[in-house]
């Protein structure tokens, strides 16, 4: 517009006489517009020129109303779409149940390998958020790993698979029960002859059922499974021991035990009964057991959690555990030939030791072989454990859990053979990834591609559902309905926490398709399946299982077999040379076979032992890295039997000498974002003679070097009393022992009378005698905290957010070390050097002598972590949090804020577990019970490490253990008194073998 | 301190060494305001501004960066919180003590030598701090809150922790910063109505003529600027103290080894006058040289701001010994593993490039040949320039990189945008002094003037 031009003068007397004239709600827009200047009409022409003869005229009624639904229909241009019509309804009547604000707990399970795992899934508002374990389910006791942490985040996930796929497309439900019904046809006629179905280990009694009838439907059908870190060795084992078709299967009871004899056994990390195992090894290692606290007695080629803790750990290569299984069976009284390796020669001492201890412990001994062992071994085990009388009292011997034991290799060599001979016509793949996991040498891809028709049941859009004709979306285990069996047998129902998030079916749903039967939901399936099993169950009754997580008289039935005399005839292995490089395959400690590859936590959860993030590392040994003159980082190129793989090398102490030892479950090339491109896929090395180890493997070093986000590079306490063990003598004679190794200051050295906390004083105490160092607890924190992950360039830089860390120590010699693990969280300082340095206030003690972040207040100057000699503080450096992903905001915890970028952040003892157990007892008008708080780390831990509670309430266990003299502080000297205190480990090492070192 | 200083105290005419010979009042006014006041530009300012121009920018670049992405772009971690930013921090408040020291103590000492250097030292103060002061405020998480750091009133009804000594850095340096421009521009005000008065720019005669606020160069204002100038003086003198002791707080406070260390307040206060001086010399050796300003500037003045570096250069030496000690004296096993770890630790090629340039390079000092040799003067200064950051460096990246648990040891190195930030604040340093030495006098005209043995006798009659 040019220069406003001065307007002529208003004549206000006439305006005002116009306005009184008028009647009704006179409205008008400016002085100029009443006045009628000629000024104000022209500027309306140059302003609206079309409708200026709508404006000049005089507006009638009808002209009036067109205008104004012009308007309000432009008004609705702007919104582009039309939004379609949808009720909401506010919650009128409060479902049953349901307390906005409140979780509620479903009992269900989480199937693995097969087996399953008891659990109680917390829900908020109908979003599964966090799992526990079902204190009443035998496999768990209320334990839980990080796997069974992770797999919350799993069903968020969204790279899940979300819809059907035929050949790239999209299609419904019905296209594929079309195709199904089509391949039905054809096959019933010939009774099945092409239709293979490929599951995992089953021991699901429902999918059993199910495939029971498909088979009888069609008689030429095979039923195949596959699992790649499978129990055929076990199973192989027992039918060597025992004979017979379906042999026993073996549970151990270490609660019972005085001795036991690991044999390259992760018995607390890995195989069903493992959360189990981890628990009765803790509580039998307890001192409060004096005399009858359990000895263990662990040989393994890899450093694992539990053989960590054993009193002597005795590392050498998985080929060679056989023979000094074979010497300490011999020394222990039974009757087996023995191999003649250096390795006996070696070890004797260790050999007799061993074979002694495990005669005086007889009944209370306890001898396990891991499943990476050939089957003469777990046969040997059987036949020491019988000969030790152990059998009854530590060892069950029961009817096997699977629903169908079998030879998975042989099962899995067979179904190839016919795939390339072409009497596959269909094959059905059901919640497995073969073309990644199957050995190399069979090549599983290949032969696929030879079936005419592929069918693929899975919760990823991997490298097997890439080359099927249908891929089925499958529902997570927090989806779904179905049921599975725990380690001894027990059953657990499925029930899901979450109506299915896509276009996910159940395995039962697949296979009632595949059999004919389809149109029934997996509710119905497994009801169904239940009222035949259980005529007498009712509804009631089956509410009860599901509420209890538990069926009740499920367990496997014990079984009474002896060991056949003849067991010992297969021909003994030779030993390998001394000289020899064996490559031990191992699966991934969180990521199994790669089904949680594509986890961020469990990328990112520091691996135990050896805290490695985001890769899978070549392991050595120290003296095999020095004499391949290789060191960490270096990029190596692993071989054998002529095929390669490259992959920096880890330097781990305590592996055995000559072992390189791999995980897969890496290295993915389909199956979402992040299972992508970290580390190398083991599996390219991984045949069927050399399934679990090979030997003659080569390592040739490479010029290249790599970045290996670990979160621990030091390894030695530096002479500090950080870790602080004695043995059971020590104990006895100065139970506080650990108490004086460093200066701690009085309260009284302080100007200051110290505080006095009249009402609630928490504080938490760890038993580093329990501790194995599993990572459970910092998954459990990471899924219970919201805790961010942040990635592998970040955890290089030193970023990782975890609250809670498990510190990892090596003393002693670097072939056989001593290897400590120290869970560090918060240690909610009583003078805590954090508080004092925040210029803002943003970290103050609360009044129940929590060190509480103001998330808010911070502005982030990171004084207090620089302060904080315990460096648990964690600096939200950049926006860590992932704000976008939709699936992601339903997987929070909503009582935990969720932390934006500058702010720091750190371990709250789970405050907001706090808060609403308080709320719950202030409701209910009582004190609050000790043991009622539990926090994530505490609640997840399959030992019982850690015990959380009130200082100030004398009767409570966290009370109790701070009294208890093995207790110490962390770092007592700078006189910060921790709130968080450590109980010292004391072991019950054999006192010859101690002479002997 | 100097062989001239007892002639000095008794009101004698200098020396000739403090000031060339054959000066008047009109050709010391004539040499200096003709600097700024020539329409000639030297080539070397325009290629010496684009350069130092270019950095400032690469300076706007990062905190644009910086503050849209996150501090994440600097290479800070846990355990090492604090890096570059910090110690850029230290570095530049440290070399602000000389301007301070220079205007102030030596001020109340009657250091008469100081006044050739005073002028451009303080301004070298006040951009030092500029720069400083950057580095707290960008180094924030959440940088457009560090206004919580102010006791403000607020309704939150929040006050700032005042047990932070992060808090009392607030306060020593915003003080520091106020007192020191407000010195800096009083002094100044004597010489602006000169430059008003000489000026035969138009823009220049208003702008100078307002900046000069009046001054007529009356009794009265004499009287009232030697009282403000002395009251202001008495102000600084607890400041070159104060200021870098309350910086030294920042680590001595908290529990780490290595900076948890009772030595740290005085060392601390001596590196910076030793960096700071350091720094004087860096600006004042070129400086003399492209200006010809060797009569006022003279090797007099050299040798004495040297002598001062090699003092305060021994009592850091000192600091190094005693912090070695009592990492042996204390028994504590953390601050014994803290002294191992520099002497042979990853780092140790920091701290013995540290002792190479903060102990050993400065024995040069001794030789009079070396400090009465601007050439040789300014590669030791270098080595201090260089030894002072890598002492910060020393002592907050390697003390944080292995405190008290071996699990949470760390490495810590500098990312591009910490380069980006350093090169960027001395560009930003380098721009704000080309302007100044264009457009204001960089050595104090009339105290200049008083220099010269005229005035002195004056002095006395005006006594007697």
């Amino acid at each position: 517009m040019s220069e406003p031009t001065p307007s002529p003068s208003i004549d206000l007397a006439a305006i005002r006489r116009r306005l009184e004239g008028a009647h009704g709600p006179a409205l008008w827009r400016s002085l100029d517009e009443l006045a009628q200047a000629p000024e104000f009409a022209e500027f309306l022409e140059h302003e609206f020129p079309r409708q200026a003869a709508a404006i000049h005229t005089a507006v009638d009624r009808r002209d009036f109303l067109k205008l104004m639904s012009a308007s309000l229909g432009l008004a609705g241009l702007s919104a582009c779409t039309k939004q379609p019509e949808e009720l909401i309804v506010p919650y009128v009547r409060q479902p049953e149940g349901l307390v906005l604000g409140l979780a509620t707990s479903y009992a269900t399970a989480m199937p693995l390998g097969g087996y399953g795992v008891g659990l109680l899934a917390e829900s908020h508002e109908y979003r599964p958020t966090k799992v526990e374990g079902n204190p009443d389910h035998p496999s768990s006791l209320g334990g839980t790993d990080a796997s069974i942490q992770g797999s919350v985040l799993g069903l968020y996930d969204p790279d899940r698979s979300k819809t059907i796929l035929s050949a790239g497309q999209i299609r419904p439900w019905s296209a594929f029960l079309d195709a199904v019904t089509a391949m039905r046809t054809g096959q019933a006629a010939k009774g099945g002859a092409g239709l293979r179905i490929l599951t995992g280990t089953v021991t699901s009694p429902t999918l059993a059922a199910q495939l029971g009838e498909l088979l009888r439907q069609m008689p030429q059908a095979r039923w195949c499974q596959w699992e790649a870190d499978g129990r055929d060795t076990v199973r192989a084992g027992a039918r060597l021991a025992f004979g017979g078709d379906t042999p026993p299967q073996a549970v151990y009871d270490f609660d019972k035990a005085t001795v036991g004899l690991i044999l390259d056994a992760d018995v607390g990390q890995e195989g069903p009964g493992r959360l189990r195992y981890a628990r009765d090894i803790a509580r039998a290692r307890r001192v409060e057991r004096g005399d009858r606290k359990l000895r263990l007695y662990a040989i393994e080629s890899f450093p694992s959690p539990t053989g960590s803790v054993a009193e002597h750990r005795l590392p050498v290569r998985s080929s060679d555990v056989e023979a000094l299984a074979r010497a300490i069976a011999a020394a222990a009284g039974l009757r087996v030939r023995p191999i003649d390796a250096p390795v006996v020669k070696q070890h004797q001492a260790f050999v007799k030791a061993v074979g002694a201890d495990l005669r005086r412990a007889g009944s209370s001994a306890v001898v396990v072989a891991g499943h990476g062992q050939p089957a003469a071994v777990h046969a040997l085990a059987h036949a020491l454990n019988e000969a030790l009388g152990a059998v009854g009292t530590t060892v069950r011997l029961s009817e096997p859990v699977e629903a169908g034991p079998t030879d998975e290799l042989a099962s899995l060599r067979e179904l190839v053979a016919e795939m390339r001979g072409g009497k596959v016509d269909c094959l059905v793949m059901l919640g497995v990834n073969p073309v990644l996991t199957a050995p190399v040498d069979l090549e599983f891809g290949k032969a696929l591609e030879q079936v005419p028709l592929r069918l693929h049941l899975g919760l990823y859009n991997d490298e097997t559902a890439t080359l099927c004709h249908w891929h089925v979306p499958e529902t997570h285990y927090l989806e779904s309905w179905s049921d599975v069996r725990g380690h001894d047998g027990v059953v657990t129902i499925l029930q899901p926490l979450i109506a299915p998030l896509y276009d996910g079916r159940t395995a039962h749903e697949v296979v009632a398709a595949v059999a004919g039967t389809s149109g029934r939901s997996s509710y119905e399936l497994v009801r169904d399946h239940w009222k035949t099993v259980r005529a007498t169950a009712d509804d009631a009754t089956w509410a009860q299982w599901l509420q209890d997580g538990i069926v009740p008289d499920t367990a496997a039935a014990p079984v009474d077999v002896r060991v056949r005399g003849d067991w010992d005839t297969t021909p003994l292995p030779a030993a390998l040379p001394p000289d020899q490089l064996e490559l031990i395959f191992r699966q991934d400690p969180y990521l199994h076979d790669g089904r949680f590859a594509n986890n961020g936590w469990l990328q990112e959860l520091p691996k135990p032992l050896t805290k490695i993030t985001w890769a899978n590392p070549v392991f050595l040994a120290p003296a095999t890295a020095e004499r391949l003159g290789v060191q960490n980082k270096q990029v190596v190129e692993l071989a054998v039997d002529g095929r390669s793989v490259r992959g920096p090398v880890w330097i781990v102490p305590g592996q055995a000498r000559g072992s390189v030892v791999v995980h897969f479950g890496q290295g993915r090339r389909h199956g979402g974002e992040l299972a992508r491109g970290h580390g190398f896929d083991a599996f390219a090395l991984r045949t069927m003679a050399g399934l679990h180890v090979a030997a003659g493997a080569t390592v040739t070093p490479t010029g290249d070097i790599t970045a290996v986000a670990c979160t621990q590079d030091h390894q030695s306490m530096e002479g500090r009393p950080l870790v602080r063990r004695g043995t059971l003598g020590q104990w006895r004679a100065h139970p506080d022992f650990a108490q004086h190794e460093t200066h701690v200051p009085t309260a009284d050295e302080s100007m200051f009378p110290p505080w006095e906390y009249s009402g609630h004083t928490w504080g938490m105490a760890i038993d580093l005698t329990a501790c194995t160092g599993c990572m459970a607890c910092v998954a459990a924190c990471v899924a219970e905290n919201n805790i961010a992950v942040v990635g592998k360039e970040q955890i290089l830089r030193g970023r990782e957010m975890h609250w809670l860390r498990v510190d990892r120590y090596f003393g002693g010699s670097l072939d056989a070390p001593e290897i400590f693990a120290q869970p560090v969280p918060c240690m909610q300082c009583e003078n805590a050097p954090c508080e004092v340095v925040c210029p803002v206030n943003a970290t103050v003690h609360s009044s129940e002598g929590l060190n509480d972040m103001v998330y808010n207040r911070c502005v982030g100057t990171r004084y207090c972590s620089n302060n904080c000699p315990y460096k648990v503080r964690r600096f939200n450096y950049f926006l860590f949090q992932d704000w976008q992903t939709e699936t992601f905001k339903m997987a929070r915890n909503p009582d935990v804020t969720v932390r934006s970028r500058g702010v720091m952040e750190k371990c709250t003892y789970c405050v907001q577990r706090i808060e609403e157990v308080r709320a719950r007892a202030k409701r209910e008008q009582r004190p609050i019970k000790d043991g009622e708080i539990v926090t994530a780390c505490q609640q997840a831990c399959p030992s019982e490490a850690i015990v959380f509670g009130d200082l100030n309430d004398p009767q409570s266990r966290v009370a109790a253990l701070r009294k208890d003299p093995r207790s110490y502080n962390l770092l007592a000297e700078l006189n910060t008194r921790p709130r968080t205190t450590y109980l010292a480990a004391v072991t019950n090492p054999n006192p010859d073998l101690a002479k002997e070192a | 301190m100097t062989p001239d200083a007892s002639i000095d105290e008794q009101g004698q005419a200098l020396p000739a060494s403090l000031i060339g010979p054959g000066h008047t009042f009109g050709t010391i006014t004539e040499k200096i305001s003709s600097i700024v006041l020539s329409r000639r530009t030297p080539t070397w300012w325009f290629l010496t501004f684009g350069v130092a121009f270019l950095f400032m920018n690469l300076m706007l670049l990062t905190i644009v960066n910086l503050v849209f992405r996150g501090i994440g772009l600097w290479g800070p971690n846990v355990p090492v919180g604090w890096g570059f930013d910090i110690i850029n921090f230290v570095w530049w408040i440290g070399i602000g003590h000389a301007g301070t020291l220079i205007s102030a103590i030596l001020l109340l000492l009657k250091q008469t030598w100081r006044q050739s250097i005073n002028r451009f030292a303080e301004a070298m103060t006040l951009f030092a701090v500029a720069c400083a002061g950057l580095y707290p405020l960008l180094h924030t998480g959440r940088p457009w809150l560090d206004y919580w750091l102010f006791p403000y009133p607020n309704t939150m009804a929040m006050w700032p922790n005042f047990r932070s000594p992060l808090i009392w850095d607030v306060f020593a340096i915003s003080t520091y910063a106020t007192v020191s421009l407000l010195f800096w521009y009083v002094g100044l005000i004597p010489d602006l109505a000169t430059l008003r008065d000489r000026s035969t720019n138009p823009v220049g005669r208003v702008v100078y003529g307002l900046l000069s606020m009046g001054w007529r160069g009356s009794a009265r204002h004499w009287h009232r600027y030697e009282m403000a100038s002395l009251l202001l003086a008495a102000l600084s003198t607890p400041l070159v103290v104060s200021v870098h002791s309350i910086v030294s707080l920042d680590f001595a406070v908290s529990v780490i080894p290595g900076w948890h260390a009772t030595v740290f307040p005085p060392y601390f206060v001596a590196g910076a006058v030793f960096a700071g001086f350091a720094m004087v010399l860096t600006l004042a050796i070129p400086l003399r040289r492209l200006y010809g300003l060797q009569d006022f500037i003279t090797d007099r003045h050299l040798d004495n701001m040297a002598r001062v570096m090699l003092a305060t250069g021994l009592v850091v030496g000192y600091g190094y010994m005693v912090e070695a000690f009592m990492a042996w004296y204390s028994g504590s096993l953390f601050e014994a593993y803290m002294m191992l770890n520099r002497f042979a630790g990853p780092y140790a090629a920091s701290y013995w490039a540290l002792i190479l340039c903060n102990v050993l390079a400065i024995q040069a000092l001794w030789f009079k040949r070396v400090r009465q040799s601007p050439a040789l003067l300014m590669v030791v200064a270098m080595f201090v320039n260089v030894g002072m950051w890598l002492e910060r460096y020393v002592i907050i990246v390697v003390s944080l990189s292995r405190d008290f648990l071996p699990s949470s040891w760390g490495l810590y190195a500098g990312t591009k945008w910490d380069w980006g930030m350093y090169l960027g604040t001395l560009g930003f340093f380098l721009t704000l002094f080309l302007l100044f030495i264009r457009y204001l006098p960089m050595i104090s005209i009339f105290e200049m003037r008083t220099m010269l043995p005229e005035s002195k006798v004056e002095t006395e009659e005006a006594h007697a």
